[in-house]
């Protein structure tokens, strides 16, 4: 096939949603990074300067990404992740150390964060493995091993350490569930989730408690059924243990910044200028945008430096505060339009390759999404994850255009697959 | 199924997000000021209160600089307390105290820690400011007052209080306000409007320039200058003349209402409620319970008005039609009703005429008036009424309406109030019951500058202005419309030349005749009026209240004035002669009379006062 042919096949949709997220980031970067010294658009020392390079050199690797034939991509899936692995345990060699997580290589002038292209490599090979003819999603063997190829960059990255990174694998377990892994997977971290944040907000003995009520409730409901109570124990106690661990390691293994912003979400710090504060800061400038938003550069939240992190993962409360409900709602129908559209066109590749890879980034961008303006508005714990081609970075920015873009060329080559 | 969880999810946080973004933009954004936001600080700029001028353009209150200590409790760093406590003169203790009050009242608005600094200490604190992150001094501008007298009338400002904050916005902590005599009536006529900065901070609470370049600023509006009724003069006069007693004197000019002088005695010094000693001495002067130096006696006193009223007596009595200028009315020395004496008079003075009976202010004559007027009715309650209806228009038994920000009602009292008294109607009343009020004894209570201002109608022979002290507001050259209306009395102007004359006659041939001004034609009437209070619980009688009310010239007058002196004995003695140097002062400008004037000025009611704690008996009547 010609690449001409394969020009008019890309989805110009995801890409034109793309560069919207991409331009309206920079353009908010700009604003909660100006600064007295600034000189112009184009001050290369700013960090909306900087920004605008990493995005420049963003179209360039776009241009690469989608040169290269699609059949690379599958083909070299194995190694691209072994690459990604090594340049992630390089980093306990090579590595550099800021504010105590090692997670960047130092190249001078910039440096690289690879945990950030980890997620495009693991998902190409996840998505390899299981769309090999002999893997079955519904066998323990099979899911054993999707479960290793998941958790060798997770161990890397806990070890640098930078728990935010982390939770971003967590978005796996939906290509795996689209596969055929079992629902009870999603239930049982659903119902995980219930018990850890009950365990925090109300201690351990009442989760227990409620456990128990619950037990037996269903079981007198189901008395007819004759169940196995040996079953509704095993059940209990593990739930129980479930509760009392979560506790243990909440109170003993967590360091007190993490307790921290468990509890700012859960209600019970109300201390503004303490530890609440980078959320709190962040609602009030949200707050200030009303309908319309003050006008760009104009939040005095975000011009007085209030909200910490703004450029990176607080981007979104400049969107709240400069560009009002009206603004943060059109970034909002963006991200979900993007990943609804991702998911669509996954649902329709031909071969499961395309479709597993679709899944994993759909998943990702939305498990970014959601946790990232989720913190801003106060909704969630403060857990410091970038929001995708928004967030000041160039690792992130490209680690974001690498697992887009290679969706998007796998995506327009679908066509030539009979 | 397995397609849809992951679009469900993203549904569901799509409308997750927006519902929250509407709450928080949308429903949560109560419209936010400016002074409310952390990233503004909000600067004052206070203009110079207007200054207060005199009726002859005399200086009385302007402006001195003053500079507050103020703290900003977010923004204070760890300090050298010890030091900095030695520098603002305080205690370390004080200092804490004041530092826990101004985190309560808010930790981002100002407080103040230490108020008005003279220059001197603000110039050895100044150049050390720097040091002390979270404070700054904020430059007020405080009065500094001409003249040491017009305590009463000029009032005082002072810091606001929660109460006032929170009533009216306008005012933050530290702020001034007045809170009595023409410093509070006119208030925002004197303050103006304070001018507003808003400067943008960033998060370490730097400046980083104005917001917005300055587009909400407001530059301050200057307060606008008063002129006051008050002759500067004759006020202080009258303050030196009422040393060493207590009472009041007020002065009127009765063609316009504008009050000359409003004298309360004892006063203070105005200038003792400025600067760093304010608290101090105001403490002082607050808890002086026997003396009240912040009690306005002129128009706070309520007093039974005595003699003076059986002008009013009489004139109602013309009025109703129950006699007649020359009708006689036999005095035998007292009234006698079946047989039985009411009421004593001072003397047996025969056959009365009006001019005689208002002369030798004789109770007979006004007893039998009072009677006839409240009984031409067919009940004794509409006749009562009909009696205070021309009280009433004479401005009495309610709050005159002047611009001074204390008062008193006085009380007239009516058919209603005599019924609960007397229980009607399971007991009946007559006007034999009520007759005291003939002589302004009873249950009549008046305030000196009620008496001053139906003295005033009188000399007018039947209008007056409402007082007020207000002359002119510079700049709008105008005083509010209520103090431009005319009043008419129910009395007809034809009845007021009998009673003139006859208190042209207290003068010529009655009760003052030794306190004659030469060259000048005065009416007045003398008062003595009985009072008591309470020792151990037991009713004692005090000496008389000495009281006087004149106008002069008996033609076209230029000044009525009602002088109250507390425990003073009979009318003439003190009030009398206070009220013939105030009038010969005025009219004049110097004084004929030095003889009273010595009496006045060495005179003194002191050992009087002493009395229910020395436990000396009362000379009453003797």
């Amino acid at each position: 096939m010609s690449a001409a042919k394969t020009y008019m096949k890309f989805d110009w949709l995801m890409i034109f949603i793309f560069i919207a997220l991409v331009s309206m980031g920079w353009i908010n970067i700009y604003s909660a990074s100006l600064s007295d010294s600034a000189q112009g658009y184009f001050d290369f020392k700013q960090i909306y300067g900087k920004q605008m390079i990493w995005i420049g050199l963003s179209f360039i690797l776009i241009i690469f990404i989608l040169a290269i034939e699609s059949k690379f991509y599958e083909n070299y899936a194995s190694i691209i992740y072994l690459v990604s692995l090594l340049s992630l345990a390089g980093l306990f060699v090579f590595g550099r150390t800021i504010a105590g997580t090692t997670a960047w290589y130092d190249f001078g002038g910039f440096s690289i964060q690879p945990s950030e292209f980890a997620k495009a490599a693991t998902g190409l090979a996840l998505a390899k493995y299981v769309s090999d003819i002999q893997t079955n999603m519904q066998e323990l063997k099979h899911q054993i091993r999707a479960f290793i190829i998941l958790a060798l960059p997770v161990i890397l990255i806990i070890l640098q350490p930078d728990p935010g990174s982390v939770l971003v694998y967590a978005a796996f377990v939906f290509p795996l569930y689209r596969e055929g892994l079992h629902g009870v997977y999603l239930l049982l971290g659903l119902f995980a989730t219930v018990i850890f944040v009950s365990t925090l907000a109300f201690g351990a003995v009442w989760a227990a408690v409620a456990v128990i009520l619950i037990a037996v409730v269903v079981y007198y409901r189901n008395r007819k059924k004759r169940p196995n109570i040996l079953k509704y124990i095993m059940i209990v106690v593990a739930c129980i243990g479930f509760a009392f661990s979560v506790s243990y390691i909440f109170n003993n293994v967590f360091k007190q910044h993490h307790r921290d912003r468990f509890n700012i979400v859960l209600g019970k710090e109300v201390d503004s200028r303490g530890i609440g504060y980078n959320t709190n800061q962040s609602e009030i400038a949200i707050s200030n945008g009303g309908w319309l938003g003050k006008g760009w550069t104009q939040g005095t939240q975000t011009k007085g430096n209030f909200v910490p992190e703004q450029h990176t993962d607080y981007i979104f409360s400049t969107v709240g505060e400069e560009w009002g409900f009206v603004g943060s709602m059109i970034v909002v129908l963006l991200f979900t339009g993007l990943i609804l559209r991702i998911i669509y066109k996954a649902e329709k590749q031909k071969n499961q390759f395309g479709r597993v890879y679709g899944y994993s980034v759909a998943a990702i961008i939305f498990l970014h999404f959601f946790v990232n303006i989720g913190m801003v508005t106060g909704i969630f714990p403060t857990v410091g994850i970038p929001l995708p081609f928004f967030s000041y970075g160039g690792s992130g920015l490209w680690g974001f255009t690498i697992l887009l873009f290679i969706f998007i060329k796998l995506d327009a080559a679908n066509y030539y697959y009979i | 199924m397995r397609k849809f969880v992951l679009i469900a999810l993203v549904l569901l946080s799509g409308v997750l997000f927006t519902a929250r973004l509407f709450y928080l933009q949308v429903l949560d954004s109560s419209p936010e000021s400016l002074e409310q936001n952390s990233a503004i600080k909000v600067m004052y700029d206070y203009p110079q209160r207007g200054y207060i001028f005199d009726r002859n353009d005399n200086l009385l209150v302007s402006n001195q600089p003053s500079y507050d200590v103020m703290v900003i409790p977010r923004d204070v760093k760890p300090l050298d307390t010890l030091e900095f406590c030695k520098l603002l003169k305080i205690s370390t203790e004080d200092f804490k105290e004041v530092l826990r009050k101004a985190e309560i009242y808010s930790p981002r608005l100002p407080s103040v820690v230490v108020p008005q600094l003279n220059k001197a200490d603000y110039a050895s604190l100044s150049e050390k400011m720097y040091k002390y992150e979270g404070f700054y001094i904020q430059r007020r501008s405080l009065r500094d007052y001409q003249v040491n007298h017009s305590a009463n009338v000029l009032g005082y400002i002072a810091e606001v209080n929660n109460a006032i904050i929170k009533k009216n916005p306008y005012y933050q902590m530290g702020e001034l306000i007045g809170t009595a005599g023409v410093e509070k009536e006119y208030e925002e006529v004197l303050r103006g409007v304070k001018g507003v900065k808003y400067i943008q901070r960033d998060r370490f609470n730097r400046d980083i320039g104005p917001y917005k370049d300055g587009i909400f600023d407001t530059i301050p509006e200057r307060g606008k200058d008063i002129q006051l009724t008050i002759d500067a003069v004759l006020q202080e006069y009258g303050e030196r003349l009422m040393v060493n007693k207590r009472g009041g004197i007020v002065a009127i000019e009765p063609s316009s209402g504008e009050i000359l002088a409003l004298v309360t005695a004892p006063s203070y010094d105005p200038s003792l409620l400025v600067g760093r000693d304010r608290s101090k001495n105001f403490t002082k002067l607050w808890y002086d319970t026997i003396s009240k130096p912040l009690y306005d006696r002129g128009l706070m006193g309520e007093y039974p008005p005595g003699s003076p009223f059986k002008a009013l007596t009489a004139l109602i009595a013309l009025q109703e039609n129950v006699t007649t200028e020359d009708d006689r009315i036999n005095c035998p020395g007292g009234y006698y009703y079946n047989g039985r004496r009411l009421m004593k008079c001072h003397g047996a003075h025969g056959a009365t005429s009006m001019v005689y009976g208002i002369a030798k202010s004789c109770n007979t004559y006004f007893a039998t008036l009072y009677r006839r007027s409240v009984d031409n009715y067919s009940t004794i309650q509409e006749g009562t009424d009909k009696w205070k209806e021309h009280l009433t228009s004479f401005g009495l038994g309610n709050f005159l309406g002047y611009d001074l920000p204390s008062g008193r009602r006085g009380l007239i009292p009516d058919s209603k109030f005599y019924n609960r008294f007397y229980n009607f109607p399971k007991y009946r009343w007559f006007s034999t019951a009520t007759i005291s009020n003939s002589i302004g004894q009873g249950e009549i209570n008046l305030t000196p500058i009620q008496m001053a201002n139906f003295t005033a109608a009188i000399a007018n022979r039947g209008w007056y202005f409402t007082p007020h002290v207000i002359k002119n507001i510079v700049g709008t050259d105008t005083i509010p419309q209520k103090f431009k209306e005319k009043h008419h009395t129910t009395i007809d102007p034809k009845h007021f030349e009998p009673v003139v004359e006859g208190m042209f006659q207290v003068y010529e041939s009655g009760t003052a005749s030794y306190l004659r001004i030469p060259g000048i034609e005065i009416c007045g009437k003398t008062g003595t009026a009985e009072n008591f209070t309470r020792i151990d619980g037991k009713r004692v009688q005090l000496t008389d209240h000495s009281i006087f009310v004149a106008f002069a010239p008996k033609d076209n007058p230029k000044i009525a004035l009602a002088v109250f002196v507390e425990n003073g004995y009979w009318g003439s003695r003190w009030a009398g002669r206070i009220a013939g140097l105030m009038i010969e002062k005025y009219i004049k400008g110097e004084i004929t009379r030095k003889d009273m004037e010595k009496f006045i000025l060495e005179g003194s009611l002191e050992d009087e006062y002493a009395k229910p704690y020395s436990g000396k008996p009362f000379t009453i009547n003797r």
